[in-house]
């Protein structure tokens, strides 16, 4: 049997009948295109699939669809609204260069922006535990730590 | 790989939830926040026909405190939230630093404490400091509400003393004793994300010369569940908490171990990080412990 659910995802409301099996990584890439978000490991080890469930950054391939019912979803795609300007962490991911084949790029950027909602001013230890849930096979993490304390200075100045 | 089919049923109500669980029989399981079951659903391990949601049960998600009744971490109160609640921090430390210390953030944001305690792994992080501190579970199921203590619901590897068609509710902690202080620590290959390799978690009290009143160690991934150091608390109990003494206990409490060599660690390594990470709990609750006049 179906269920009928409402996600909010990055702003927009949709209405959508899931099987109670799909993850809401399939529903996000598969029924709503936003491929941003990527399928690692699906086992909540890679954090690829990382995205904001009311506030808080989860694994998406660990997460039913149907759990996700009446929640607000943040996506990759929803970091920067406008598609002119990017979000302070995607400038500072871009200009570190702690991107490089970008599969981890998105689970990284959400798991950065929980941290930095929680903690502004993070210290590097801080950083790394807060994206020991998201893996990198590229950078060997020390130019995405790097972007992270530069997203965090970006994103302070914004405010002040 | 997908995830394959199963109804999903998400009760409003404890009652509705054992009904509709009885009514699954063999093939229905219990989901809260869904980090270990559908990883195991989705690498076939196990195979559910349906599957009954806890998170639509009000009030389930709560941690509440009291002085007269301790610590109620409900069924799907949030590792997240249990590390970050200052009752639990102020009062239950070790309890606040173990579920912070179970596996990684996103996880934190959807896994549970009970959940942990029901998968009953080996190594659950949050088993030794709750089971030092005497936690007992709540359970509802078709003959009613009961509950046992923590120690006697562990059964073996993913095993635990639940009948089918129950559910745990909550795990509850009564207040720690005067001048006490609980610890978890524990080692993994990785530091931070994987299994705990060994997880030590104490509960100390001091009396008021500061000696050591009463101790409650618990080993965790060294045997088929985590088990009591017995024989360690027994060297200290009563005695002065000296390098000397807690050394010779460590070394007791790794008596209390079967460790296994698996992709984790060997025996070995296990044997011994036992007999660390005891010393290094119990001095870091004595630490604690000693701060607290009265």
């Amino acid at each position: 049997m179906k269920h009928s659910i409402t996600l909010n995802v990055n702003g927009d409301t949709y209405n959508l009948a899931v099987d109670p099996w799909r993850t809401l990584n399939e529903v996000l890439r598969e029924d709503l295109n936003l491929t941003g978000t990527k399928f690692g490991c699906g086992s909540g080890d890679c954090g690829a699939c990382t995205v904001m469930l009311d506030g808080r950054a989860v694994s998406s391939c660990l997460t039913l669809a149907v759990e996700a019912d009446g929640k607000e979803i943040l996506t990759v795609e929803g970091l920067a609204p406008s598609g002119e300007k990017l979000h302070p962490i995607q400038e500072a991911f871009i200009e570190k260069g702690a991107i490089q084949c970008g599969f981890c790029t998105p689970g990284m950027e959400i798991a950065a922006l929980d941290l930095l909602r929680r903690n502004p001013g993070p210290k590097e230890d801080q950083i790394r535990e807060a994206l020991a849930g998201n893996l990198c096979r590229c950078t060997g993490y020390a130019k995405i730590v790097e972007a992270v304390q530069d997203a965090a200075d970006k994103m302070k100045s914004n405010q002040s | 790989m997908p995830i394959p089919r199963f109804d999903y049923f998400a009760p409003r109500t404890v009652d509705e939830a054992v009904n509709l669980l009885a009514q699954a029989g063999p093939d229905g399981r219990v989901m809260a926040g869904g980090t270990d079951l559908l990883v195991k659903i989705r690498f076939r391990v196990i195979h559910p026909a349906a599957i009954v949601g806890l998170k639509k049960i009000e009030g389930l998600e709560r941690i509440s405190f009291s002085r007269n009744k301790g610590l109620t971490i409900g069924a799907t109160a949030l590792l997240a939230d249990v590390a970050a609640s200052s009752p639990v921090r102020r009062y239950y430390p070790g309890v606040a630093q173990a579920a912070d210390q179970t596996a990684n953030v996103q996880v934190r944001n959807m896994g549970t404490v009970v959940g942990n305690l029901c998968n009953a792994s080996p190594s659950a992080d949050n088993a030794p400091t709750l089971l030092a501190l005497g936690a007992r579970v709540r359970i509802t199921g078709p003959g009613g509400q009961r509950s046992m203590s923590l120690e006697d619901f562990f059964r073996g590897p993913g095993m635990t003393a639940l009948e089918p068609g129950e559910i745990v509710t909550a795990v509850t902690v009564p207040l720690p004793p005067p001048r006490s202080a609980t610890a978890y620590l524990s080692l993994s290959a990785r530091a931070k994300l994987d299994c705990s390799a060994v997880g030590v978690g104490v509960m100390l009290a001091l009396d008021d010369r500061d000696r050591c009143k009463d101790l409650r160690i618990f080993v965790g991934a060294c045997a088929p569940i985590p088990v009591r150091a017995g024989g360690a608390e027994q060297v200290l109990i009563g005695e002065k908490l000296t390098d000397s003494t807690v050394e010779q206990a460590a070394l007791e409490a790794a008596k209390a171990t079967q460790p296994i060599d698996d992709v984790r660690a060997s025996a070995d390594y296990r044997y011994k990080m036992a007999t660390v990470l005891t010393i290094r709990a119990i001095m870091d609750a004595r630490k604690r412990a000693l701060r607290k006049k009265n």
